[in-house]
């Protein structure tokens, strides 16, 4: 049976077996029929087109896990920001870890998605947001929406600063012999709150995987919200991610992706704007080779007068590896003063690597700043020579100039110990070492 | 200490260097000059191993061996220092951290331990010094938002660090106030010793009024047409290089 079938045919079976609302249902039984009439993404479809999932589609994968598994924290201490204590919302096989996790509900709620969804108390909150910035059109999403059950909530009332970063992470054990994973995310922040929140989705071997999550994030007036994307997985991985963000006025919200694995990522990235004077930052960087694909499809919808909206895209191609960075910036009429900047720098090192960097705007508004700058290159020469001249070897002189490239990038990175962490990927993926600490 | 040997050299089709012979020895000062597009900086390069040329003929000896084909950073190792007409900017990357990797890659290819910390420290407070640099200003990124002036300085303040036998001064006078110039030069005159040697380009003569060469060498269309001592050096501010073309022509 071909994976859409399976699907489909598992939604019946999926419902009973969960405790729903009546709204809840309703807004699952219109995803599944979104996704049943338009199937998988293919490369047909303008928004796909450099990105193909055939391959990963013919995999037979397990729908739902059989059993819960654990696993020992010493095992993947690694992959957390260890250093330091932070907020856990932990999964393994898409099932909450308990053990593995570190949440609260004292003065906000870190907490799981399927107790938010199935808990009377917290009925209100989910018919407010729930589902109501996540596109009720894209297939992908709606095929998320329909299953979704389990993920991380959290909920951060106004006024409150977040002490300790918090870090989502999904681990797949590759105890199936191919999964699929639909996390869901909810994240609000309350006005003028603060939370800095780690991503992270993490296979422990090589088995195929199938992540196809959902992040939705609100962010009301005034909050700050910095949000960190880490995809550095096996070559088994699949990652569709599929974020939205909704700003009120003068809230500032960063995300930021740092692509270095798995075989195929997709990164959704959209920000709506409701309310003016308010900041969205979209930074990535990607440093990917063998025959690795990512795939950032950026939107920026400004809706209001006065925003701005900053996107920093740097790519490091080596191998037969493929990018894609299609950035949109939409401005309405209403959005006046509107300053929108857009950059996306890569670097193609292999013979046979590929980047498809197309910027796309569309303005309506006649007072507006927009700017776009697509760079494809390779390492500056001249630069390389002046370093080898001072003794620094050729190899050791390229991962010096490819850090120099992402560097304004980690830069923004406002957790010193996992600005350190994403160096130190960095440092691995050139295979050098350098002496001192990038 | 340097020999050159009939060196040839060509960018693509075209033929830049035609035939260079030079001999520098420990504790020498060279100077070479000429008109614009004479070859000078393509034989800086060069003599540092920058692969965009194609040595053609001839050979380049290092104290006797032959390093012509050498990689630029096995050069490096080796002691020759070239500083840039045009130091690129490397954002990200400090001054500090710049200098610890290449002094620790230089003593690695030698057979020698890392160099501590505190040491590092002490040679970078000795040279910084030196060069009347700013201690703020080894933590910037390297050239980054740099000065002409303090591009230069930094120059000379590397060659201070990684004590060259062979330093190669590209046009290091271009872009420098009087000032930067006396620091500069005084930094050089300073690192000069009867073991080590230095070969100053340059466009004008200005340099060598700080820097006094023993000798001067005038590259005219790809080859050396006159040697002399210092005098030369003058008589060339006082008749141009025009004479120099009108003799060659003739």
């Amino acid at each position: 049976m071909e994976l859409k079938e399976k699907l489909i045919s598992s939604f019946m079976a999926f419902e009973e077996q969960i405790d729903v609302h009546s709204e809840l249902h309703d807004l699952r039984t219109a995803a599944i029929k979104n996704f049943e009439n338009k199937g998988f993404p293919t490369k047909k479809e303008e928004s796909w087109k450099y990105t193909s999932l055939n391959a990963i589609l013919k995999n037979d994968f397990t729908v739902f896990p059989k059993s819960e598994t654990s696993i020992e924290f010493k095992d993947v201490k690694k992959y957390f920001i260890h250093e330091i204590d932070t907020y856990k919302i932990v999964f393994i096989d898409g099932v909450f870890s308990s053990n593995l996790s570190s949440t609260t509900h004292q003065g906000l709620d870190v907490c799981l998605m399927s107790s938010a969804l199935n808990k009377p108390k917290y009925k209100m909150v989910i018919d407010a947001y729930f589902n109501q910035i996540a596109s009720k059109d894209e297939s992908l999403t709606s095929l998320n929406t329909a299953f979704a059950n389990e993920g991380a909530y959290i909920n951060i009332p106004k006024k409150t600063v977040v002490q300790k970063p918090i870090e989502i992470m999904y681990f797949s054990t590759g105890n199936e012999a191919a999964l699929l994973v639909q996390p869901r995310n909810l994240v609000i922040v309350g006005e003028n709150s603060h939370v800095q929140i780690i991503e992270r989705h993490q296979s422990l071997n090589e088995n195929p995987v199938l992540t196809n999550s959902v992040t939705e994030i609100f962010a009301q007036k005034r909050a700050i919200v910095d949000f960190y994307k880490i995809q550095n997985d096996h070559l088994g991985a699949n990652l569709i991610d599929n974020t939205y963000v909704s700003q009120k006025q003068e809230s500032h919200v960063s995300v930021q992706t740092f692509s270095f694995g798995g075989n195929l990522t997709r990164n959704n990235l959209n920000f709506y704007h409701f309310g003016e004077r308010l900041t969205s930052t979209l930074n990535g960087i990607t440093i990917i080779g063998d025959k690795q694909h990512v795939d950032h499809y950026t939107l920026v919808h400004h809706a209001a007068p006065n925003c701005e909206s900053f996107q920093d895209y740097k790519g490091i191609f080596s191998d037969n590896s493929t990018g894609v960075f299609n950035g949109k910036v939409y401005v309405e009429k209403e959005a006046q003063k509107t300053n929108a900047f857009q950059k996306s720098n890569n670097i193609l090192l292999g013979d046979k690597s590929t980047i498809n960097a197309k910027p796309q705007l569309e303005i309506f508004a006649d007072d507006v700043k927009c700017s776009h700058g697509c760079t494809v290159g390779q390492l500056d020469e001249t630069a390389m020579f002046y370093m080898q001249q001072r003794g620094i070897p050729k190899k050791e002189a390229k991962a010096l100039l490819m850090y120099a490239f992402s560097n304004a990038v980690i830069e923004n990175i406002k957790i010193p110990e996992l600005k350190q962490r994403i160096t130190k990927i960095i440092a691995l993926k050139l295979g050098v070492k350098i002496g001192f600490d990038l | 200490m340097l020999s050159i040997k009939n060196l040839h050299a060509s960018i693509g089709d075209k033929e830049i260097l035609k035939g260079i012979n030079l001999e520098v020895k420990a504790g020498e000062v060279h100077a070479i000059m000429g008109p614009n597009g004479a070859g000078k900086s393509t034989l800086s390069a060069i003599i540092a191993g920058n692969e965009n040329y194609e040595v053609t003929d001839g050979e380049i000896f290092l104290d006797n061996e032959d390093i012509s084909e050498l990689a630029p950073e096995e050069r490096a190792h080796k002691g020759v220092f070239l500083s840039f007409q045009y130091p690129v900017e490397i954002p990200g990357v400090s001054v500090t951290n710049f200098m610890r990797t290449a002094i620790n890659e230089t003593r690695k290819a030698n057979g020698q331990e890392e160099m501590p910390a505190n040491e590092m420290l002490k040679v970078i407070r000795e040279k910084s010094e030196l060069l009347e640099i700013d201690r703020k200003f080894l933590s910037r990124s390297l050239n980054e938002g740099f000065s002409g002036g303090e591009k230069k300085r930094n120059e000379i303040f590397q060659m201070a660090m990684l004590e060259p036998k062979l330093a190669i001064l590209d046009e290091t006078d271009s872009g420098l106030d009087i000032d930067a110039l006396r620091i500069v030069a005084n930094g050089v005159n300073k690192l000069k010793s009867d073991k080590n040697a230095i070969v100053v380009i340059t466009h004008y003569q200005r340099l060598l009024d700080y820097i006094v060469p023993d000798f001067v060498h005038v590259l005219y269309n790809g080859k050396i047409v006159k040697s002399g001592t210092k005098e030369l050096a003058y008589e060339l501010e006082e008749k141009g290089y025009d004479w120099i073309k009108q003799e060659q022509e003739a």
